[in-house]
């Protein structure tokens, strides 16, 4: 009985999430005149003008592969160096370490406008402009606290005498750290993943400031699209239904660990 | 769990503080360099020393733009932080139910954030969107553009859309590293679902809450891209929230001096309230050992 | 399955009118002691004068009076679990509480005083306590009535005594005792159980079922029940004398009888064999096993 009332309520918020996403789906499948000239619930005149256009315009396509190159870029610089840092935040007792934990986290408190010129500043004077290893890098400044405090969560949910066992049996410790610690949360990695991706995908200010062309971003690309006749409803709709594609395989790809890392990790 | 006494942990973290240090203090020392210079063209500054914390403090547009803020981020964390735990505590636990809901709530968050407000401009057009449209047939004149109260709905609905999902898979991460067990023994006590969920399935989530809680707070009072895209801070000043004017300030009128100092300010005020909430939330739960 | 003959299967947890105590503790953490004792009776509407009354009787038979006003989530382990209990003592309408290996997390040097406890209270208040448990001993101590179970089934319910001189199971044998008990496999010659040529005199009773069984037959024997001498003797087999462990007020002699090991408690005060030994089954302690159960 209260199970009926959960799964409705929850259709019924998932019927409405998806809502403004079909209506992307519906402006991207028809051209900008049709959807300038009248309102339909769904294409009537289906095209995949849209599409076409993307996949063979340069500019286009090759903003989705620049911002894959460096979200992955980012997403493993950011896993391996906060997998050592949440160990030892979660094992072990250190000089300033609470103090240490926070200021990572303060690295998000900033708002990013006004360091958008100093962050140009600082990577033009290193000749990193337009490179995707230079993106990679300023998004470690909010993904690394990011993953250290969640990977910190579900270390802490492992106890500690399955550390002081492998020892005793004589593993050294990268290889307890790789073939023992961290299958056992596997899943937390998943979500850490997961979430280091997601936000390095979004995001725009510095991903357009520290590129010009050959890095250019799908994000910067997309703003592109406002023209003399005004922006191309049916263009943007298609680029962004696209955008979404790459992140929805990583789900795809981790869900299993996102489920049972839901059940394991104490966050 | 006591932890080990060992200041050689520092070597596991060094990697971490390096990218994060090199990203951050630099570029934070010319903010902090700015905010004492009057920057009249490039290259060409003048020392001010306080002047412009001292001119910042009376500036009114600052202040609104700060209320609107406070404003904006409180509805919005009242609005989320529930809906988003309702949310998880209906999601599935088994089946393919599982995957399924977690790849739909995952969708909103996936998205750019300009193309977030490229799409709301259009789901609330009345001529091409479909919420636009819906409203208007009945019979509400809905614009975004033109009444300041529809824009603030807009943006609201906007933002709920867009992260609540965040807050439901925090959520439903703690729920699901509850043990069975406890659940028995509420049953054993006769306890109501509501009994169950405020005794024990709120103090297990105390972990995930303060995640969310502070990534939202955090989130939304910086917030920039979506409602610059969506409203451009509009109509008028309505919408005009504290980043808005930081970066018309920085940008629009190359302003730099005021707009880093405004930029520090903003950068305290949400420390000071984040530190705030973290402690608040750390102590709520005291002695407690999950 | 049945309380007071009334036919319970299909009503929920709640109505059963049971308590469980888990295997590591499970509270309500944001609750004092008082708060945790007394949530049970507050769900069920009790009014407040009698909730004070029985969770002051209740935490004073668990020496918990002290602790009322602490939060429950900052006290040991072993307080915890009597929280646990309390909470299922508190309603007085309770027909069982339900035991899931309760010791577990406590610390060895603290076990014995919550065993204590137990007892004290099924004597005080005579209930019915359902115990799990892997742990012999604590069965053993423990209980009325022991239930022992192998590989999803009930192989035995009896007094500790029962299980200790009539193991209706091989495993019964095995697993009770310290050592458990000899297993020999053999072929029954009129009232003689053979093994590889060593005659066991049975007594008649066992030997007539004996000769009805169908399956493989074994003998068995508790190692505190064989009788070793240094010399000679009727009815004794001879066997020789492998290791002597000396565990203070016992000691545990391993022998070989024809390539088959076998364990004795000698108490002290008895001579220890070296080399060869005779060893007597006396038959009124000897059982025969059939496809490993009791032949009875």
């Amino acid at each position: 009985m209260k199970g009926k009332k959960k799964t409705i309520g929850l259709a019924i918020y998932f019927g409405l999430l998806f809502l403004p996403i079909y209506w992307m789906i519906n402006m991207s499948l028809r051209t900008n005149a049709d959807i300038l000239a009248s309102f339909a619930l769904f294409p009537i005149d289906l095209t995949f003008q849209n599409y076409i256009k993307i996949f063979t315009d340069a500019s286009w396509y090759s903003g989705y592969i620049n911002s894959m190159i460096y979200v992955s870029i980012n997403t493993l610089i950011s896993l391996a160096t906060a997998l050592p840092a949440a160990y030892a935040f979660s094992r072990y007792q250190f000089m300033g370490d609470k103090h240490l934990f926070f200021w990572l986290l303060t690295n998000r408190m900033a708002p990013a406008a006004v360091f958008a010129l100093p962050f140009f500043q600082l990577y033009s004077a290193l000749h990193l402009i337009d490179t995707h290893i230079a993106v990679a890098l300023a998004h470690c400044l909010f993904n690394i606290p990011l993953a250290v405090w969640i990977l910190e969560g579900f270390m802490s949910g492992i106890p500690r005498e399955i550390d002081e066992t492998a020892f005793i049996d004589g593993y050294s410790f990268p290889r307890f750290f790789i073939t023992i610690f961290i299958p056992l949360i596997r899943a937390g990695v998943g979500v850490t993943a997961f979430f280091c991706f997601m936000f390095s995908w979004v995001e725009l200010l510095l991903a357009r400031t520290l590129t010009v062309t050959d890095a250019k971003p799908i994000v910067a690309t997309m703003t592109r699209t406002i023209s003399a006749t005004g922006l191309d409803w049916g263009l943007l709709a298609a680029a962004g239904v696209l955008t979404i594609v790459p992140g929805a395989l990583v789900i795809w790809f981790v869900r299993n660990y996102m489920a049972k890392g839901f059940a394991l990790g104490r966050v | 769990m006591d932890k080990w006494e060992n200041n050689k942990a520092w070597f596991l973290v060094i990697p971490v503080c390096a990218f994060v240090a090199f990203s951050a203090i630099i570029p934070l020392m010319t903010v902090v360099n700015y905010s004492v210079q009057d920057i009249i063209g490039p290259g060409a500054s003048v020392f001010v020393g306080t002047d412009w914390f001292k001119n910042v403090l009376h500036d009114y547009r600052l202040h609104d733009a700060l209320w609107r803020q406070f404003l904006f981020s409180g509805l919005v964390l009242l609005i989320e932080m529930p809906l988003g735990i309702l949310i998880a505590l209906a999601m599935p636990k088994r089946g393919w139910g599982v995957p399924f809901s977690l790849v739909t709530l995952a969708l909103p968050l996936l998205i750019p954030w300009n193309t977030i407000g490229t799409i709301w401009i259009i789901f609330t057009r009345p001529d091409i969107g479909l919420f636009g449209s819906a409203i208007n047939s009945l019979g509400v004149a809905f614009d975004h553009t033109r009444r300041p109260l529809d824009a603030w709905v807009t943006l609201v609905l906007m933002e709920v859309w867009h992260w609540t999902p965040l807050v439901s898979l925090l959520a439903y991460a703690g729920l699901r590293a509850i043990p069975e067990v406890y659940y028995q023994a509420a049953k054993i006590d006769g306890a109501s679902p509501w009994a169950t969920f405020y005794y024990i399935q709120l103090p297990k989530m105390r972990g995930v809450l303060t995640i969310a809680l502070l990534l939202r707070f955090m989130d939304s009072f910086l917030i920039y891209a979506e409602p610059f895209v969506l409203t451009g801070g509009g109509p008028g000043n309505s919408t005009t929230f504290l980043s808005i004017y930081v970066v018309k300030l920085a940008l629009g009128q190359f302003d730099l001096g005021p707009a880093a100092t405004i930029s520090l300010i903003y950068f305290l005020i949400v420390l000071l309230l984040s530190f705030i909430f973290y402690q608040v939330l750390q102590r709520v739960g005291k002695g407690e050992k999950v | 399955m049945l309380y007071n003959g009334n036919d319970v299967t299909d009503l929920s947890a709640e109505k059963r009118n049971i308590a469980q105590v888990f295997q590591f503790p499970v509270l309500y953490d944001t609750m004092t002691v008082f708060d945790n004792l007394a949530f049970p009776l507050r769900n069920r509407g009790i009014e407040k004068m009698e909730v004070t009354k029985r969770v002051h009787e209740v935490a004073d038979i668990l020496d918990l009076i002290p602790f009322l006003k602490k939060k429950a989530a900052g006290l040991t382990a072993d307080a915890k679990q009597k929280i646990s209990l309390g909470r299922g003592l508190v309603r007085s309408d309770v027909a069982a509480i339900l035991f899931d290996e309760p010791l577990t997390v406590i610390d060895p040097h603290l076990k014995w005083g919550l065993r204590r406890k137990l007892k004290e209270i099924h004597e005080q208040l005579k209930l019915t306590l359902i115990y799990v448990t892997h742990d012999q001993m604590e069965a053993l101590t423990f209980a009325d009535t022991v239930v022992v179970m192998y590989e999803g089934e009930i192989v035995q319910i009896g007094t500790p005594q029962d299980l200790f001189e009539n193991p209706e199971h091989r495993f019964v044998g095995y697993f009770i005792g310290s050592p458990g008990m000899n297993f020999l496999p053999c072929t029954l010659d009129g009232d003689v159980a053979q093994v590889d040529g060593a005659r066991i005199t049975l007594d008649k009773k066992t030997a007539a079922l004996g000769r009805q069984a169908r399956g493989k037959l074994e003998v068995g024997i508790r190692p505190v029940h064989l009788e070793l001498s240094l010399q000679p003797v009727k009815r004794g087999v001879p066997a020789t004398v492998k290791a002597v462990e000396d565990q203070g007020s016992y000691k545990i002699v391993t022998l070989t009888l024809a390539d088959k090991t076998l364990r004795a408690k000698l108490l002290e005060g008895k001579p220890v064999p070296e080399g060869k030994a005779w060893v007597t089954f006396p038959a009124q302690w000897t059982r025969l096993f059939s496809d490993g159960r009791l032949v009875k």
